[in-house]
């Protein structure tokens, strides 16, 4: 049969065939980044918005906790309101030393969110730098950060930050966040190697090198910030598990000392009078978990995001 | 298999060796002397010292310190606590004890962690997936202490359900309460990976087949979905170990039980930091050991990992 431009095999019009919705992509648009598909599924859940605002209130608390409440949450205790209920201008109770809990827990909120983020900023810097280093130019320089990641990562943070908290004299906010983040650095710099070591057998790198990047540039701007999305989930969630790390020092009396406000201490000194208090240890308790909770649901959607595998599933 | 094997256990020696070398640098070494600690403000006569340091072998230089501390760590020699108990002693009696701790926080956490993870995957979106994901989430951001407080408030001092503190002997039925505030943490973990796993196999062509081929849904669930998402799973329980180690300090420590945690949180509080590091260096050595075992079971689950590079 003879067809209209009288080929003698059929050949369909280019609207019939498959490769049409592909045909019809307007190449002159902007490629479309990562960040910006994965903004486009964040933004679309509630749970995104709910943990951005709570992380905001929690920043804005840490930063000036002045605005939250106007009692001074040591210079106003006074014996006589020892251990009492909730009232007026007071909505949380007093401490067993007569102290405003509401007004602790606001101040509380600076040293816990300080030591939550200097340990995740310590770890992400020290994870990137020898992960991508270790993974992008290999050889020695892999050997050598591999194994010595193995011996800290053999330590558990916590059981590691216990042994070096028990000798080390008075602790700061900053020597608590430098302690946590010696033994937690290998779990980040291993997830970097490993996403460095993938990006680098990539046709971009490639192309780049025969465009003649120098190797340390690609390293720069182009290996690095195509590996690092999966550090900034686990970053995220770490941030949440610094603050309860500090939160257990503080308990077992090694970590930040007591003339520091932080939660982790007011719910250790609410142990003593927590059968007839209960309420000392319940809010800065649950300001805590507010805060490791927000940062927990934020790693979740980001994680959600970024991968594009749990995307197509959902 | 054998290759794989030999080749995990040559690699765990050198971390053995700086993991206990670290740990005992860290304590002898950085600023900070135990031996002058030993004493607080008012300082003793200058031959104590260092009769003290000889005897410790602090007088010696480092690598040598480590080699003579390695060598009798060896032996079974452990040092003593500052009452002139053999740390290894205390650690005989305290052992069993945690032990039983553990085994029941262990079976609660993988037991109910994979049994409400299984249900969590199979019902992806559905309300009691959402629940679980949210009770997982409260588990994992309450810290455990925090846990521990509230549990014996509630079932041990208000409704009278339990013994706020554990005696000396510790049984199985007073060590429950405990337990689950140790596993607490870990269980909302398993349910986590539990249900991604599921998810993700219920998706994959193996599951399409079984259930192509005429299989009954239970026998795709048991036998196909939940053996294969048990993999990571149990990868996870070595790496647990380290965190049921932290938690019984913890909870040895608010319920009074003579484990290892507990002997732990005392000679914290103490500050008998030579009983603290033996101790934690056991610990250091079992999670090195349990991260071997559960790499080789993982290996023996999943041929793939026996056989890449």
């Amino acid at each position: 049969m003879p067809n209209k431009s009288g080929q003698a095999h059929f050949v369909a019009e280019l609207e019939d065939t498959p490769v049409a919705p592909i045909d019809r992509l307007d190449e002159s648009q902007k490629a479309r980044s990562t960040w910006a598909d994965a903004w486009d599924s964040m933004r679309r859940r509630p749970m995104f918005w709910i943990s951005s605002v709570l992380i905001l209130i929690i920043a804005l608390v840490a930063l000036f906790p002045g605005l939250f409440t106007s009692v001074s949450p040591n210079l106003d205790c006074q014996l006589a309101n020892s251990n009492g209920g909730p009232e007026a201008g007071h909505p949380f109770g007093f401490t067993r030393q007569g102290c405003d809990v509401y007004a602790r827990t606001i101040f509380g909120t600076r040293a816990s969110v300080t030591v939550g983020l200097l340990a995740t900023g310590l770890v992400t810097l020290m994870g990137v730098i020898l992960g991508s280093l270790a993974g992008y130019y290999g050889g020695w320089l892999d050997a050598i950060v591999s194994r010595v990641g193995d011996i800290f990562f053999a330590i558990p943070t916590i059981l590691g930050a216990i042994v070096l908290m028990s000798v080390l004299p008075a602790a700061t906010p900053t020597s608590v966040a430098f302690v946590l983040s010696i033994f937690a650095w290998p779990q980040i710099a291993r997830i970097m190697r490993g996403a460095v070591l993938s990006a680098t057998n990539s046709d971009y790198v490639m192309a780049s090198t025969a465009l003649g990047v120098s190797k340390f540039r690609i390293l720069l701007r182009h290996v690095i910030p195509n590996s690092i999305a999966p550090v900034i989930v686990i970053a995220t969630v770490s941030l949440g598990t610094f603050i309860v790390a500090e939160s257990t020092l503080s308990f077992l009396g090694i970590g930040l000392p007591t003339s520091v406000m932080s939660w982790g201490n007011d719910i250790s000194q609410a142990q003593t009078s927590l059968v007839t208090n209960p309420q000392v240890l319940l809010y800065p308790a649950a300001a805590l978990s507010i805060t490791v909770l927000a940062f927990l649901m934020l790693g979740d959607i980001l994680r959600d995001a970024l991968d594009p595998k749990a995307r197509a599933l959902r | 298999m054998l290759w794989y094997t030999g080749r995990r256990v040559l690699q765990m020696i050198p971390v053995f060796f700086g993991a206990t070398f670290l740990i005992y640098f860290m304590v002898f070494s950085l600023p900070g002397d135990p031996i002058a600690a030993l004493y607080g403000d008012r300082p003793p006569a200058p031959g104590v010292i260092e009769q003290i340091r000889a005897q410790y072998n602090l007088d010696k230089p480092l690598l040598q310190q480590y080699l003579i501390y390695i060598g009798n760590f060896f032996q079974g020699d452990l040092g003593t606590t500052y009452s002139g108990r053999p740390v290894s002693d205390v650690m005989a009696g305290a052992f069993p004890i945690t032990f039983r701790l553990a085994m029941l926080a262990l079976v609660f956490e993988a037991f109910a962690g994979i049994l409400v993870g299984l249900v969590a995957g199979l019902r992806k979106g559905k309300w009691f997936d959402a629940s679980a994901l949210v009770v997982s989430l409260l588990l994992i951001s309450v810290p455990t202490f925090v846990l521990g407080f509230l549990f014996r408030l509630i079932f041990g001092v208000q409704l009278g359900w339990f013994r706020t503190t554990v005696s000396s002997e510790a049984p199985w039925g007073e060590l429950i309460l405990p337990a689950l505030v140790l596993a607490s943490v870990s269980f909302a973990y398993i349910v986590r990976l539990t249900r991604a796993s599921v998810a993700d196999n219920l998706n994959a062509d193996f599951v399409r087949t079984a259930t192509a081929k005429g299989l009954s849904r239970r026998r795709v669930v048991t036998v196909h979905v939940l053996r294969n998402s048990l993999v990571p799973v149990v990868t996870f329980l070595g790496v647990d170990l380290g965190s049921l180690m932290v938690g019984a300090i913890i909870t040895e420590g608010i319920f009074n039980i003579n484990g290892v945690g507990g002997t732990v949180y005392k000679a914290i509080v103490l500050g008998e930091s030579t009983t603290v590091v033996s101790f934690i260096a056991v610990m250091v050595v079992i999670f090195v050991l349990a991260n071997l075992l559960v790499d080789l079971l993982y290996a023996a689950l999943d041929p793939r990992i026996r056989y890449a590079k």
